[in-house]
């Protein structure tokens, strides 16, 4: 029986196994899947390497993955961006280890070349061997292409793909929605939380567009609440909405008053929030700022998904990294405001560690429902993954986008039919 | 330091009896324990003492404390409900200060857990700060400094 029913997804091509309202399990299970999505979705795509703040000085830098390669995100003396691949062009060792830090030069372990800020080869040890041979400024480090939207940092191993704006297209209003979280502070890194599950990446990326599962498997973080706060969570019957914004992204609204966060500044502050407000009126700030500040550090009534490794989710970004067909890493990057009170920012960061991350009340009961929908895919006879909630029930949105209801699964279907456009982007020029 | 065998006594008796208290799920006594305005402290970081102004994976006061616990035993959550056991082991005591009736001290935790049939493994450094109580103590701090904190970890649904 298993035989059958896998001989058959091998048959089956990726038009058959994706179609507009569901998607066969074996884009979760099938290793052959997996190998070219890192090939026509990870090495072709725009994707997220990091926030501008997370390198703020000359010499900064961080390691980010595409794929399965290691690329390092680097501040050269000129305050200029890079990002290149984490390989020594010597005999390929990675020249750089750890999450971020602080270096003049990234030097190779193993035979100690050295590389510059922008990758230029400058170190050679015992040159004279290479006489004739080689010429330092033939050998930098591998370089791709990055573009940075509203501070957030983008990278591509493709040269052609079209510029980042146009990719992001109609995500770029709600990224500019979503940085009005600094509070009047430029939005900055604060730290992150990394977990792991034994699950495909796509599992994850459907979640952040999925808020049908909010009420049922986030019960106990409700239950967390005080009254006032679980209220604003009960959103599944609210005036809230999905919208597909093209090229795989969508966003989903959950809390329309939150949209936009320097809105109707003059309500009451709401109870969870009272302490900070005290704090910032006992730091002197002036009664306009404390509600800024105090509606900023709620973070946005939204989650916009940004196809394929990223997502602004209300309060913070979470980004995917596909380790095999059945791990995924994510890391749930909390943000502040740069130069914010530190309240405020200590703030973000309770919150944060309320929800997320392996011990928040939240993380660990997706990834629970994430595991089992990993094994579901191994097993049954009923071989799709549906997509067709409130499939029925669309309409125009505002900015003329397919829009369905906040727990429909429109923005999923974006994010596929997106990943069939790229995974067979090839084989259509061909 | 001199060597005050009656206080290390005390001291890894209390780290011990709160150790069993956790692995057995007794949860209130654990609550019992701590001073109100105790920190429960899971960082993230490796060398960091200023722990509020860094991201940690746990940050609980009394309150969350008391959530936490409630979320764990509640039966509303699915990743807590699939916690079966944990195992625990507590050693390497050392008194690393004392002052009036405060005593800061560490120790060494190796936890093994068992979730969907595989058996995961965590060491750490524990550092507490202990407030004499009678012949006991109350908890003012305990800091988990988790060997792979800076890594990334999986659900932990149990207290370290
Ligand atoms: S591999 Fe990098 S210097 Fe030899
Ligand atoms: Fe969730």
């Amino acid at each position: 029986m298993t035989e059958l029913i896998n001989s058959q997804a091998i048959e089956m091509s990726l038009e058959e196994r994706v179609k507009e309202d569901r998607v066969h399990k074996s884009l979760y299970s099938d290793p052959e899947i997996f190998e070219q999505e890192l090939d026509r979705i990870f090495n072709n795509t725009w994707v997220w390497v990091g926030h501008e703040s997370e390198v703020p000085e000359v010499g900064s830098y961080k390691t980010a993955t595409i794929g399965r390669q290691s690329v390092i995100l680097s501040r050269d003396r000129k305050k200029e961006l890079h990002v290149l691949v984490n390989r020594c062009k010597h005999r390929g060792a990675t020249v750089c280890e750890g999450k971020k830090g602080k270096t003049r030069a990234f030097t190779c372990p193993y035979h100690g070349w050295g590389y510059a800020l922008n990758g230029e080869l400058r170190a050679l040890p015992k040159p004279e061997e290479y006489e004739g041979v080689i010429d330092k400024k033939d050998y930098p480090l591998d370089k791709l292409r990055h573009e940075t939207y509203n501070g957030m940092v983008f990278a591509t191993f493709n040269d052609q793909i079209e510029s980042l704006e146009d990719f992001l297209g109609g995500a770029k209003k709600w990224i500019d929605l979503f940085m009005k979280q600094g509070g009047g502070y430029p939005v900055k890194v604060l730290g992150d939380h990394r977990f792991r599950f034994p699950g495909n990446w796509k599992i994850q990326l459907e979640n952040t567009t999925d808020a049908y599962h909010f009420p049922i498997i986030h019960k106990s973080f409700i239950s967390s609440l005080d009254d006032q706060t679980s209220d604003i969570f009960d959103f599944l019957d609210g005036a809230g909405y999905v919208e597909d914004l093209g090229n795989g992204h969508s966003v989903m609204v959950m809390i329309p008053e939150l949209v936009n966060l320097e809105d109707n500044l003059d309500e009451p502050i709401p109870e969870r929030f009272e302490q900070l407000a005290e704090a910032l009126r006992a730091e002197g700030h002036e009664e306009a700022e404390v509600r800024k500040l105090v509606r900023a550090a709620h973070g946005t009534g939204f989650n916009l998904n940004l196809y394929p490794n990223v997502a602004c989710s209300m309060a913070f970004f979470r980004v995917l990294n596909p380790v095999s067909v059945g791990e995924t890493e994510i890391h749930h990057v909390a943000i502040g405001g740069e130069g914010a009170p530190e309240a405020f920012n200590q703030k973000r960061m309770r919150l944060h560690e309320h929800f997320q991350g392996p011990m928040g009340f939240g993380t660990p009961d997706d990834a629970e429902a994430w595991e089992r929908v990993q094994k579901g895919a191994q097993s049954g006879t009923d071989g799709w993954i549906l997509l067709n909630r409130g499939q029925a029930n669309l309409h125009t949105s505002k900015d003329g986008n397919v829009a369905g209801a906040v727990c429909s699964e429109t923005g999923m279907r974006a994010a596929y039919q997106q990943w069939l456009r790229s995974m067979t982007a090839d084989s259509k020029e061909a | 330091m001199t060597p005050n065998p009656t206080l290390f006594n005390a001291v890894a008796e209390f780290i011990s009896y709160e150790a069993d208290l956790l692995d057995h799920k007794e949860y209130q006594d654990w609550l019992s324990l701590w001073s109100d305005d105790g920190l429960y402290i899971v960082p993230i970081d490796q060398n960091t003492t200023d722990y509020a102004s860094h991201l940690n994976f746990a940050y609980d006061d009394a309150e969350m404390r008391e959530l936490r616990v409630k979320r764990f035993m509640g039966g509303e959550s699915v990743s807590s409900n699939a916690m079966e056991r944990t195992i625990r082991s507590v050693s390497r005591f050392r008194i690393t200060a004392t002052e009036g009736d405060l005593v800061e001290a560490r120790c060494a935790m190796q936890l093994s857990e068992v979730r969907h049939d595989q058996t995961i493994h965590y060491s750490a450094d524990l550092e507490y700060r202990l407030k004499r109580q009678g012949d006991s103590f109350v908890l003012h701090q305990k800091v988990v400094r988790l060997l792979n904190s800076n890594a990334y970890l999986r659900t932990v649904a149990f207290v370290f």
